[in-house]
């Protein structure tokens, strides 16, 4: 919105995105904090226009939800089933008023599977037409949408591949085509369901890059290199450093792995304590750390053991991979040394240290080797930022490395850094870049000291290219993982089916209306019914047919198992993953699957009706009771009603009644 | 080795008669490739080492239709049409055998001559000393230098412990089901082990304990695998240079006979999976004789071995997912086929439940049966346990114990939280580190008994001293207002609104007060689980939560592991969720009141399946806990194929004796190449054949082997390395061995179609069968060599690391993350 990065562990920014694009349309213009459920909206945020585009979707899920069952094959009366189950759904409801991007994400996927069935249906007449090829991109479109918004996206995306690679092998297997014919056929569908969403996948991530160019408060999780891609924060500093580091060259170096926190190599006036907690003894000499704060201490200087000068000369002369430097620390011009001392809490690790020569026999081990990690050939110079570098001890072959302990009280709580004897292949800890960056000048202790307080200035700009920032933001999404695993309207996978939980979204600051996340109970669990009837019904028939026993003509067979296929098969992926996840997971996240759970419904009803009820009378007692049931749900949508909308205040003891089942969070004020 | 492959051919020369093959004219090799080379594509290969290993008096051709001949009549006789079921998709053996009958017969049929019965026995001779071969091979490298090096190498610290622990009968814990050990104290017992050397870590030496029987049960089993893969390659393709090939694939893995001569579980559950995977390929190779006693046998012994597979580990687990695939699919082409009844279909269907299902769950329960039996003594592993379960094992301190039964005021009682593994309330005398919470005194779970677990449980509202012989005893009751006082340290738990430790949004629990004096901040109101208000509290049995009164929240441990300053003790919390979790419950173990008399606490005694079932939690929630922690490298699961990195067993300097679990790289390569190799002509031939595409008879015949064989292999590769991608537990690299021994037979199987089928698209049947032989010959020689170069790696090694450029190893490191 302001053009801030933010990184967000849901899902691809597409979603944002459309919403960010109502609130422009309305004239938003960002200014406000969104901090606090509840809170009052000023009167700068278009709440209207910001809502809008979630009420828009969740509306046309409805008639789209008809126009699927239309395709599968059913009738117009099952359709119209289908449609009015899914406006009385309050969960479905109350979901789509607000700006969540749940509807948007079922608008999608019901879009994906629409143009997926207009395709394949207009594929027995007229392949190759205008239609065919309009439904058939569509389809690319709406999954590469739906994966944008929320990467449950994906789930249903891989259903229609699925579908659509069975289409295929039989359209392999059909001998009427020839080669030609089937390989523009199988050419046309790699091109519109896998070319294409990766494309528009990539634009998402453009565009968001495009946008989002200021830094802000999820920086410090990315690299050094994307952060400087970013105005303002770390691109404010690094703008215009010297590119190659050289010796005499100032740099801070960070920590390239950053776990538990992105760090920097830092040192400071106080000494290893002599003696341990444990009884263990340490080199006595000054601390080496790795510090998650900017600070005057985290400055090094390289320094070519052969010479004394601590500046740079003219013409700069840059370190490559494979030298051999010192670094000094610039505060308190010690050098960075390891030796065979235990180090404080990886007793398995050696101590690094800045050396203090206490004249105790105890000689300085100061030379490191420069290995830089990413090289493309092996006389590639340091660059700032771009390179990863590893610094090998000569003395002891060990790798200076993060151990991501944190020091006690004595160390100031900071990192330990360690120095790993067993090189055991690569790992991110033991990676270092040089982030800030500048060519010393001063001779002098003092004046350096003045030189390194004050802040770096030059001016050459740098860009990653577009799909390398793509690559670590994408990677690091997958990757963010949140650590609370508890909320109080966190709920588990099984609560979902049975609607054994709720979500307060929202309560009145003076009286008790109060929006709640609650599905209508009836449609839930008729549709949980539905799943088990049409599952059993499924493996009957499957097991009759290989008995060569047909109970229902071939074609309302097929029909059958494409919609359930779509519908069933559409809840199992939406559904059954979450098993699996380890995040905190919310009602909210079973909407998609029960969408498609609603669709199975009048599926089931129709067949019952059509192939099971075998006379009249029994078919229009089935109907008679279909239509009581629909009521029964009409009417507790009705009563539920308050609770989706929060239009109404209710007293306690109507909140009271409302409250059906115990694990119902429904808030009741105390006077 | 070299030497050993060489005896191989000059056994191969010496037993051929040299002229004999060359001896008929070309006219006569020209008919044979037209009669019989079309109709089997497995022959000429066959014949030709066959032809050297045995006499190859007799014509090809005729072999096979000897080979039909001892078929029963119902398949080998007639012409394909007259097979009673046709079926689609059975396993490799008959896809191939389907296209065998109608031309096979062809043959035999016009040959002039009937073969003669001798020619039977040398043929199977042949194979019987290829087999012996085989076997020996295996046996020969895998006991090679068995004894060094003279200390425990890497897990065997483990394993060889847990053998010692059943030898001395003491009760301990392991994540994994207990009959791999079993197995391993067992070899030791019978070989002399006495289970006094305590394995303490890697490199203590074994100086005079009888470590050798351990090591050579293992080695046997894992010497093993190179038959059983044979075995199963023959079956499934028919083809002994196949067979041969994934024998020699197997043997000169240095890889797998590294892990095949120590104490490990691997070498076990490998010989069952392996074992298990060639007995269901017999029984399928049966399928045509239902119900036959060697159909009964091999159905019965892939159960057992399933049950074996899955006692020694859990990843035993995939093997049973293979061969369930293999059964279902199995049933449903028997279901499909209208000429069996459904009475019929029933019976294979309750033949199946009953070797597959139902024997294997009873073995698998007696191991736990024999576990529990066996080890009837106190241990390391009993914190791990619920305090119902501690009850059963002599030496601990609820064996035979007798406590009160009721919790009165003034006890002094140790609180467990009922999730497993979890442990008992705990306190010490250590403060929170500044920054976290409130600097008070800790308080932990904590898995093991110590003084430090004691509490004494208190009215709120008085500090009286309850024990005074002059107050009456007085009940602790559900709902009741009570202060839990630290015996050690007397101080109260607390809490308050500070954030806890690790869970954030938790609060923190402290020691809190000066000799059981402190705030309003150590009330809790204790309650019982599912009772009404009023009722007593009863030892072991109650299950109850302890709420805050001031916050309302509930004390609870979160499981998740404290830093240093904690020691490494479980977090304990305060959770403001009120949800019913284990975490949150607890019941009261230890109870010492002397006011009150003691019931004995036989009653407790968990019943076999309770045991079963909670073993089975708590192993289950090791595994989960075995995570790899943050900057620590860790294997990941595709580093394994490419043979990125293995594991050092034994020695780090180069001084010592080392020994590296590496796999041979020229054969792990290829097995990836292959599986590549197999995917492209395996989709190839499935997108001819669903085109409707006619292929030449034996191409057809060599698809089928591809398509079902191979499937099944490529199948338990997938089912053996997939799922590891999946787990959150710390991985190693031996875990890919399962499937690195699927991968192998499908090199096997793969190599020799695609010889074949060159052969086959060569016109020439000199030059064919010239690219055949080279083909196989130089794999066989090139696996020999590569394990001649590769096998200090295995049989150890003394000298500088392979680092260093002077190392006679350094040519060796062909990649830089191995660490020899």
């Amino acid at each position: 919105m302001k053009r801030i990065f933010f990184l967000d562990g849901s899902g691809p920014p597409f979603g944002h995105m459309l919403l960010a694009l109502g609130g422009y349309l309305g004239g938003f213009d960002g200014n406000f904090l969104w901090n606090r459920i509840g809170a009052e909206y000023s009167s700068n945020v278009p709440v209207w226009s910001l809502r809008l585009l979630p009420a828009l979707t969740g509306a046309f899920s409805i008639p789209m939800a008809y126009q699927i069952l239309l395709e599968l094959g059913f009738s117009h009366c099952a359709a119209m089933g289908a449609a009015l189950l899914m406006l009385i759904e309050n969960a479905l409801i109350t979901q789509s008023r607000l700006m969540l991007l749940e509807s948007v994400l079922i608008f999608f996927n019901l879009l994906a599977v629409l143009s997926y069935l207009k395709f394949s249906n207009s594929q027995k007449h007229r392949p190759f037409s205008l239609s065919w090829w309009f439904w058939l991109m569509l389809t690319g479109v709406a999954c590469s949408c739906a994966v944008g918004v929320k990467y449950m996206g994906i789930f249903t995306y891989l259903l229609v591949l699925a579908v659509a690679s069975v289409h295929a092998w039989h359209l392999i297997g059909d001998q009427t085509l020839s080669n030609v014919c089937v390989l523009c056929h199988l050419l046309a569908r790699a091109a519109a369901l896998l070319v294409i969403p990766t494309l528009m996948y990539l634009l998402f991530f453009y565009v968001h890059l495009i946008l989002v160019y200021r830094s802000g408060p999820h920086d410090q999780i990315m690299s050094s290199a994307f952060q400087a891609s970013l105005e303002g924060g770390l691109a404010r500093i690094t703008q215009g450093q010297p590119l190659e580091v050289a010796y005499g060259s100032q740099v801070t170096l960070k920590n390239v792995f950053g776990k538990p926190v992105p760090c920097w190599l830092h040192s400071h006036q106080s000494t290893y304590p002599m003696i341990y907690e444990n009884g263990r003894g340490s080199s006595h000499q000054q601390q080496v750390t790795c510090y998650p704060f900017k600070d005057v201490n985290n400055w090094w200087i390289v320094k070519d053991p052969g010479r004394h000068q601590l500046v740079v000369n003219n013409p700069p002369r840059p370190v490559r991979h494979g030298d051999v430097v010192q670094l000094v620390h610039g505060m308190t011009t010690r050098f960075l040394n390891t030796h065979d001392v235990a180090a404080p809490l990886s007793p398995h690790s050696q101590e690094v240290s800045c050396y203090v020569d206490y004249n105790i026999s105890m000689p300085s081990q100061n030379l490191w080797r420069l290995d830089i990690v990413n090289r493309e050939s092996d006389t590639e110079v340091w660059k700032t930022i771009l390179s990863e570098v590893r610094l090998v001890h000569v003395n002891t072959s060990a790798v200076l490395k993060l151990s991501g302990a944190h020091l006690p009280d004595w160390g100031f709580q900071q990192l330990e850094v360690v120095g790993e004897k067993l090189s055991r292949g690569y790992h991110e800890s033991m990676v270092w870049n040089v982030e800030e960056h500048r060519y010393g000048k001063s001779q002098e202790q003092k004046e350096r000291e003045l030189e390194l307080h004050s802040p770096a200035q030059m001016d050459v700009s740098r860009n990653l290219s577009f799909m390398a920032r793509f690559l670590e933001l994408q990677w690091r999404m997958l990757t963010a993982k949140s650590d609370d695993s508890e909320h109080k309207y966190s709920s588990s996978p099984l609560d979902w089916v049975t609607l054994d939980t709720s979500i307060a979204y929202w309560l009145h600051p003076r009286t008790s209306a109060q929006i709640h996340l609650l599905g209508n109970i009836v449609i839930w669990a008729s549709a949980s019914l539905a799943m088990v009837v049409y599952v059993l019904l499924f493996f009957w028939y499957l097991l009759r047919r290989r008995r060569s026993i047909c109970d229902i003509p071939e074609d309302s067979w097929l029909r059958w198992v494409l919609a359930g296929a779509l519908c069933a098969g559409g809840w199992a992926v939406n559904y059954l993953p979450f098993f699996m996840m380890e995040k905190t997971l919310f009602l909210y996240h079973y909407l998609p699957a029960l969408t498609f759970q609603i669709l199975l419904l009048p599926v089931v009803l129709q067949h019952v009706s059509d192939h099971l009820c075998r006379s009249q009378l029994l078919r229009s007692l089935f109907s008679a009771l279909v239509v009581a049931w629909y009521s029964c749900a009409c009417h507790v949508f009705n009563t539920l009603r308050p609770l989706t909308y929060g239009d109404k205040s209710l007293s306690p003891s109507e909140l009271k009644a409302l409250r059906w089942k115990d694990s119902w969070d429904i808030l009741i004020r105390k006077h | 080795m070299l030497c050993a492959t060489s005896r191989l051919l000059a056994a191969g020369t010496a037993t051929a008669p040299p002229a004999q093959p060359r001896g008929r004219g070309p006219g006569a090799r020209c008919r044979r490739r037209e009669l019989h080379f079309p109709g089997h594509p497995e022959l000429p290969p066959g014949d030709f080492l066959l032809g050297r290993l045995a006499r190859p008096s007799v014509p090809a051709g005729r072999r096979v239709a000897l080979r039909r001949g001892r078929m029963p009549p119902a398949v080998g006789g007639g012409p394909a049409g007259s097979e009673p079921r046709p079926r689609r998709g059975r396993a490799g053996v008959e896809g191939a055998r389907a296209v065998g009958p109608d031309v096979g017969a062809e043959p035999a049929a016009r040959s002039p001559k009937r073969p003669a019965r001798g020619s039977r026995c040398t043929e199977a001779a042949g194979r019987w000393t290829l087999l012996t071969l085989v076997t020996l091979l295996s046996f020969a490298t895998r006991f090679h230098r068995l004894d060094e090096p003279r200390h425990i190498c890497w897990d065997e610290t483990h394993f060889g412990k847990m053998g010692s622990y059943y030898i001395n009968r003491t009760f301990f814990f392991d994540v994994h089901p207990p009959l791999g050990k079993m197995l391993i104290g067992l070899a030791g017992y019978l070989s002399g082990y006495d289970g006094t050397f305590l394995f303490q870590k890697p490199g203590d030496k074994y100086e005079h304990h009888n470590y050798m029987g351990m090591r050579g049960f293992c080695a046997f089993l894992g010497s093993l695998l190179v038959p059983f893969a044979y075995l199963t390659v023959l079956e499934l393709s028919k083809s002994f240079p196949a067979a041969l090939l994934t024998a020699a694939l197997l043997t000169f893995d240095t890889g797998c006979l590294t892990l095949s001569q120590y104490i490990l579980l691997d070498p076990i559950l490998m010989f069952f999976i392996m074992a298990a995977m060639l007995s269901m390929v017999k029984y399928n190779s049966c399928a045509n004789r239902p119900f036959s006693a060697p159909w009964w046998f091999w159905l019965s012994l892939t159960g057992i071995n399933l049950a074996g597979a899955l006692g020694v580990k859990f990843v035993g687990l995939f093997i049973i997912l293979q061969v369930g695939w293999n059964t279902i699919s199995d049933l449903w082409h028997l279901f499909g086929d209208l000429s069996l009844s459904v009475v019929t279909v029933g019976k294979h269907l309750t033949a199946r439940i009953l070797c597959l299902i139902a024997l294997p769950l009873t073995l698998y329960t007696a191991t736990y049966a024999i576990h529990f039996m066996v080890l009837n003594k106190s241990g390391p592993g009993d914190g791990f346990f619920s305090s119902a379960f501690q009850a059963r094992l002599s030496g601990n301190n609820l064996h035979n114990a007798s406590i009160p039964e009721h919790l009165a005021y003034g006890s002094v009682i140790t609180v467990k939280n009922l999730r497993m593994a979890i442990g008992y309330l705990h306190s010490h005398r250590h403060l929170y580190p500044e920054g976290i919470g409130a600097r008070q005194q800790q308080v932990t779970t904590y898995l093991h008994k110590d003084y430090n677990n004691l509490w004494i449980i208190k009215k709120h509202n008085t500090n009286a001293d309850p024990l005074d012989p002059s107050i009456p005893v007085e009940f602790v009751r559900h709902g009741d207002i009570v202060r839990l006082e630290h015996k050690e340290t007397s101080r109260n738990l607390h809490s308050h609104y500070h954030e806890a430790p690790l869970t954030r949004k938790h609060y923190q629990v402290t020691g809190y007060g000066i000799n059981g004096t402190g705030d309003s901040n150590d009330f809790w109101r204790i309650e019982v689980i599912n009772r009404k208000f009023g009722n007593r509290i009863k030892v072991l049995r109650s299950r109850i939560r302890l709420i805050h009164l001031v916050t309302g929240c509930v004390l609870g441990s979160s499981g998740k592991v404290l830093p240093k300053w904690g020691w490494e003790q479980l977090e304990v919390t305060c959770t403001p969720y009120l949800k019913e979790t284990l975490n949150s419950i607890w019941n009261v173990e230890d109870h010492i009141n002397p006011k009150l008399p003691n019931i004995s606490l036989d009653v407790l005694q968990p019943t076999f399946p309770e045991i079963l079932l909670e073993s089975h939690m708590v192993m289950i929630r090791g595994n989960n806990g075995l995570k790899p922690k943050d900057n620590e490298f860790t294997s990941k699961p595709w580093h394994w194929p490419i043979n990125y990195q293995g594991l050092r067993f034994s020695g780090i300097n180069d001084t010592d004796f080392r020994v590296y679990l590496l796999g041979n790289p020229v054969i792990w390569w290829l097995n990836l190449l292959s599986i590549a190799l197999y995917l492209l002509l395996g989709s190839i031939i499935a997108v001819a054949v669903q085109r409707g595409t006619h292929l030449p008879a034996e191409v057809e015949g060599l698809s089928q082997v591809l398509l079902q064989g191979g499937g099944q292999l490529l199948l338990g590769w997938m089912l053996h390395y997939f799922p590891f991608f999946l787990m959150g537990r710390i991985l190693y690299f031996h875990h890919y061995f399962p499937a690195m021994l699927f991968s192998s037979m499908l090199t096997g199987i793969l190599w020799d179609t695609l010889l074949r089928l060159c052969a086959w698209s060569l016109a020439s049947s000199f030059l064919a069968r010239g690219v055949y032989m080279v083909g196989i010959l130089s794999l066989l020689l090139g696996t020999a060599y590569s394990f001649y170069l590769f096998h200090p790696l295995a049989y150890g090694m003394v000298g500088p690391l392979a680092q260093d450029p002077g190392s006679p190893m350094a040519g060796l490191r062909w990649l830089e993350s191995w660490d020899f």
